[in-house]
């Protein structure tokens, strides 16, 4: 098997995309948003719970789709839990800075979570595959688009 | 039917017959000597728009280098030799529909712009509410969404036929559905989806029963099979020229003469009038009153020459190979386990879909790539299909006539690759 394959598809990725985490819908979310890619039918709810200082108290997903865009999902819903979402869309900042550019440095990554890019470096093997960084930030978009007020998001359209 | 088949299998590999010269044909298109990540290009990906042979690519170069011009239009040579090319290349797809003339040829961007001519012109002179457009569950997306633009605009009604767990058209609900108010059939003649053939000659017969008018979507069928219009006795017919080993920017709608010159414009502008003045414009007849503004001239050229490239080999020969490389497809991947064929019709032409248990189709489409197979992955512009069968996506393995069984093979060991890449 080939080296890029098997830095895409490493055994954590694997497993999340078998037995995803936190695959489950919340009963009265603060906010919700549905996130598809039209293009290979990935297809994702996130939900979130909010308390009044802005923090993620609780959220989940449910959904079907490529291991990527499960795997990803799975492993957002893990570091996000307790995050601000200040802190959040910091985070997503750095995750796609790693999936898109070449001279990311996992080493400085730019003020975030080091301990929660740790874990999202597992992802970073879709690098070598730019048509599949769509799947691994679909879960993204949509927590943004949650937190916005957007009921819906596509991938068409998103960079 | 049976001594071609035979005369496949005894072939081995490489599939070559006396008529076939799988080889020679291979070598005619110059990217399959393409390497992908270190692994020849085993393409089959055809379905979604087939490669290029070297007199295509020949005939457009040498149109641009050595005689092109805008058609229709200049006293000079160059403009008179292009409009000789573009018009010669309306002849042989007239000849090789069996068109009862050229002016029954409309050059078209595509199958889309074709379908959507008919249902602009055709459909908002001739239908009204409560009329009823019949279409079947596994059309692609460009022959649903036109007739529900038409639907929102004029109130038409569509209904749509049902297909059976193998990816049957059911002639026998098809007919409950024909009525005093069906207007229109417009089928596909092969699923791009599934591969089904349709049994277009019983869909004609029974609409033309209850008057009703029959366009089909020919795209998957015109590089698989003869297609003779007039022996059909159908009354559009539409095709994309990409698919056809032709270029991108260039299609075919096929309307009955009498039917096209009774058809308002689709499109205003140059070259589809006979006068214009402003209080008045008349028209040209057809194919010209629908080619408004400067046509995709080399592209025409490029078909034209793909057509004769096609009918060359002959769809004798082309069908008996591809059912050959289909047939031994479906074996091959029906070992691969876990995998599940979606579509297994009485008749089908050149495409396999499929899923694995397990890893979905993106995720082999990214595996089977790093070992230089093309498929498609996704829904395949057919969503309704996708619901049918309870799936989000499917992979296609679809064939043209330079597939080979050991591109077959490609693919199957690929496919165990990713299975026990996945701990399938």
């Amino acid at each position: 098997m080939r080296d890029e394959l098997r830095d895409l598809y490493q055994e954590v990725i694997l497993d999340h995309g078998r037995s995803p985490r936190n695959f489950r819908r919340l009963e009265n979310p603060t906010c919700l948003a549905h996130g598809n890619n039209p293009i290979c039918g990935d297809m994702l709810v996130v939900y979130l719970d909010l308390d009044q200082a802005g923090r993620i108290e609780d959220l989940a997903f449910q959904g079907q789709g490529c291991a990527i865009s499960m795997a990803s999902a799975s492993m957002m819903t893990e570091v996000l839990k307790g995050k601000t979402l200040a802190e959040a869309n910091k985070l997503f900042e750095c995750f796609h800075d790693m999936c898109t550019r070449d001279d990311f440095d996992p080493a400085k990554p730019g003020g975030c979570d080091v301990d929660a890019m740790e874990r999202l470096s597992m992802l970073s093997g879709v690098r070598e595959f730019p048509i599949r960084v769509k799947c691994a930030t679909l879960a993204w978009h949509t927590m943004q688009a949650a937190v916005k007020g957007e009921q819906e998001i596509s991938t068409e359209g998103a960079p | 039917m049976n001594q071609k088949a035979s005369a496949v299998q005894i072939a081995p590999g490489d599939n070559s017959t006396a008529a076939f010269d799988i080889k020679r044909i291979r070598a005619d298109f110059p990217i399959l000597k393409q390497k992908v990540y270190g692994h020849p290009l085993v393409y089959l990906d055809n379905g979604a728009s087939a490669q290029k042979p070297r007199p295509v690519i020949d005939a457009m170069s040498e149109a641009y280098e050595t005689y092109y011009s805008n058609v229709h239009r200049g006293v000079h040579w160059t403009s008179q030799r292009s409009t000789e090319a573009f018009e010669a290349s309306r002849g042989k797809v007239a000849r090789f529909l069996n068109a009862a003339s050229d002016n029954e040829i409309v050059f078209t961007r595509g199958a889309t712009e074709a379908i959507n001519l008919v249902a602009a012109a055709w459909g908002r002179k001739n239908l009204n509410a409560g009329d009823e457009v019949v279409i079947s569950h596994m059309e692609h997306h460009s022959n649903i969404v036109p007739w529900q633009m038409l639907r929102a605009e004029k109130g038409i009604v569509l209904k749509v036929v049902p297909i059976d767990d193998d990816g049957n058209f059911l002639v026998d609900e098809y007919r409950k559905l024909l009525g005093p108010k069906t207007k229109l059939v417009a089928v596909t003649h092969v699923s791009n989806a599934l591969g089904t053939v349709v049994p277009v000659e019983e869909v004609i017969r029974l609409a033309h029963q209850k008057g009703a008018l029959v366009l089909l979507d020919g795209c998957q069928a015109v590089p698989h099979m003869a297609v003779d219009v007039q022996a059909l006795n159908v009354d559009f017919y539409v095709f994309s020229g990409h698919k056809l080993y032709g270029p991108t920017g260039i299609g075919i709608l096929w309307g009955r003469e009498d039917l096209l010159n009774a058809m308002p414009p689709y499109q205003g502008g140059g070259d589809m009038i006979s006068s214009v003045t402003f209080e008045k414009t008349t028209f040209k007849k057809a194919p010209h009153r629908f080619e408004a503004g400067t046509p995709a001239i080399v592209e025409a050229i490029g078909l034209g020459a793909a057509v004769d490239y096609v009918s060359a080999i002959g769809f004798d020969a082309i069908s008996a190979h591809e059912h050959g490389v289909l047939q031994y497809a479906t074996e091959k991947l029906s070992a691969v386990k876990g995998l599940r064929i979606i579509g297994r019709a009485r008749e089908k032409a050149a495409i396999v879909s499929f899923v694995v248990d397990g890893i979905h189709a993106h995720d082999l489409g990214t595996i089977v790539d790093r070992a230089g197979v093309a498929v498609r992955v996704g829904h395949h512009c057919a969503q309704p299909v996708m619901e049918r069968f309870g799936v989000a996506a499917t992979a296609r393995a679809s064939f043209g006539l330079y597939n080979t069984r050991a591109e077959v093979d490609a693919l199957a060991d690929a496919l165990d690759e990713a299975r026990r890449f996945f701990g399938r």
